[in-house]
């Protein structure tokens, strides 16, 4: 694609993430209000009021309500989409698990929140870590561009991997930033996204099929392995169609991106915004002669654990950084997937005549933990740069904390 | 596990995508008759062919034929007794008798054996 100035344009998160959906021009949308992600839905009921879409739009009165319509639209046949965040997504969470149980590839824009008590509005991931575990695939972004790219290819994602995405932005950085972002043609898009042509939907009157019956002890668990491997598989489908999107319009997609990171002693782990902050960091250290790096899972699920164990096999020392916490007195949910990822890679299950079980002890290598950020707790340049020193201090030999807690007043 | 014989059921692999079942019409072959305590039974000769009990029977279990009310459909039916107790006949053509009596009158195999 070439880039002309009509392509340049000034968009926030949720501006850009209706955009995309302006140019996916889905069949249903059904959604109900919740800031910060009631602009991306506001502003695409404004492009079916000036005629621009052709999507049925459903004023749902609840977020419960919005994934059941999303549902019902996605088994007749068509193209559902919704948008939520916070509360409004834990709201969904029983229709969350039903749309990934019927593999129905709808797609949802969902900006971080946090989840109540105590009651906050702002950033966090504790919303969409809540629903990690429902059969989702979950997509993150670091910016506005991302978000809007990771839109356009979610929908291709969803329908051929037949199970539903959650593209997320963060709360008020990315949703309510304005940046500058490169957006496609409309018509680029449509070639792109395609007709969608289910196998088998309700509204086929010529094959008739039921849906979501009743699935008893003798076949529910068959029907589960069909939808694990359904994730399993969606690895490559989403590289593939990242590296589509990169042929076709110059921005590569992967299931994690690195930064640096090839000879790096020190690496950061972190999703979404803060990804971008950090690769400040890592510049201004890389600059000083400082070996650090970073890794940003842009998919949670499917997790890339192979992919990102050998991505990081030369790291000396690991941070990975949550914002959200498990409540499992253990660690944030992201650097539990991460350190499992490093264990397996470590250890072999075959039994060696000689040495027995063979564990490779210097691919064990120490892996802090960093909470950040909760409640939408700013997270700044000193803050990265305070957990590269942390790192590169650990190497040195003095003792550290497994789980930290960024930016808490102690 | 069961002694009885297994029966071979497909893997994950052999199944449909997902939970799909595909072709229409197929409750018909899923009966559901098999958990009633009661059953109605019709009493033809008091029946006067309203069809109350058609009209307002919640699954479709009377079988009606030319009009005409010819009994029950007991592989589906559930027992609810709604059909009796809508029937407008005074003393009515439909009986809720409990599954226990008609098991009971029911001729036992070694009845038949001492009848031989």
């Amino acid at each position: 694609m070439t880039v002309t100035k009509s392509n340049i344009v000034a968009k926030t998160g949720n501006e850009a993430m209706a955009e995309a959906m302006r140019q996916i021009n889905p069949d249903v949308v059904a959604a109900y209000p919740i800031t910060p992600a009631t602009e991306v839905v506001q502003i695409f009921a404004s492009f079916i009021a000036d005629g621009l879409v052709d999507t049925e739009f459903v004023p749902v009165e609840s977020e419960h309500s919005a994934m059941s319509a999303c549902i019902g639209a996605s088994a007749a046949g068509g193209r559902a989409m919704t948008g939520t965040s916070s509360q409004g997504l834990a709201l969904m969470a029983e229709m969350l698990y039903i749309a990934a149980g019927l593999r129905l590839p709808i797609v949802m824009a969902d900006v971080n929140r946090t989840l109540s008590g105590p009651l906050n509005i702002h950033c966090d991931h504790s919303d969409t870590m809540m629903v990690k575990d429902s059969g989702w695939i979950q997509i993150f972004s670091e910016n506005a561009q991302e978000a809007y790219d990771n839109m356009l290819q979610a929908v291709r994602i969803a329908e051929t991997a037949r199970l539903p995405v959650i593209v997320t932005t963060d709360g008020f950085i990315i949703s309510h930033g304005m940046e500058r972002i490169e957006i496609l043609d409309d018509d680029e898009v449509k070639k792109f996204v395609g007709v969608y042509t289910p196998k088998h939907y309700l509204l086929d009157f010529d094959n008739l099929i039921t849906l979501g019956a009743l699935d008893l002890p003798d076949y529910y668990f068959e029907h589960k392995r069909q939808e694990i491997e359904a994730m399993i598989n969606s690895k490559s489908i989403i590289a593939d169609i990242g590296k589509e999107f990169q042929t076709k319009f110059g921005r590569g997609y992967e299931l994690f991106e690195t930064y640096r990171l090839d000879d790096a002693e020190a690496a950061i782990v972190a999703m979404g915004s803060t990804a971008g902050t950090i690769k400040v960091v890592v510049d201004d250290l890389r600059s000083k002669g400082k070996k650090v790096g970073l890794l940003k899972p842009r998919v949670y699920r499917p997790f890339p654990k192979e992919e990102i164990a050998d991505a990081l096999k030369d790291v000396k020392i690991i941070a990975v950084m949550d914002r959200s916490d498990s409540m499992n007195a253990q660690e944030g949910p992201v650097c539990l997937e991460v350190k499992a990822a490093i264990y397996d890679a470590s250890t072999s299950l075959s039994i060696d005549p000689e040495h027995g079980r063979r564990v490779d002890k210097a691919k064990f290598r120490p892996i802090l933990n960093y909470i950040y950020g909760l409640g939408g707790r700013e997270i700044r340049l000193d803050d990265i740069e305070f957990i590269y020193n942390e790192l590169f201090d650990a190497l040195k030999g003095t003792d550290k904390e497994r789980v930290n807690y960024l930016g808490v007043r102690e | 596990m069961t002694s009885k014989k297994k029966e071979k059921k497909p893997g994950w692999k052999e199944l449909a995508e997902y939970d799909l079942i595909i072709g229409g019409g197929t409750a018909k072959d899923f009966k559901t008759g098999d958990w009633r305590t009661k059953r109605p039974v019709f009493v033809p000769e008091k029946c006067i062919h309203c069809l109350a009990c058609w009209v307002y029977c919640p699954d479709a279990a009377v079988i009606v034929k030319e009009g005409k009310v010819v009994g029950f459909d007991y592989e589906f039916c559930k027992g609810c007794g709604i059909c009796a107790h809508e029937c407008p006949v005074k003393g009515k053509a439909i009986m809720m008798v409990s599954e226990k009596e008609v098991r009971d009158k029911r001729p036992k195999p070694e009845d038949e054996k001492a009848k031989k």
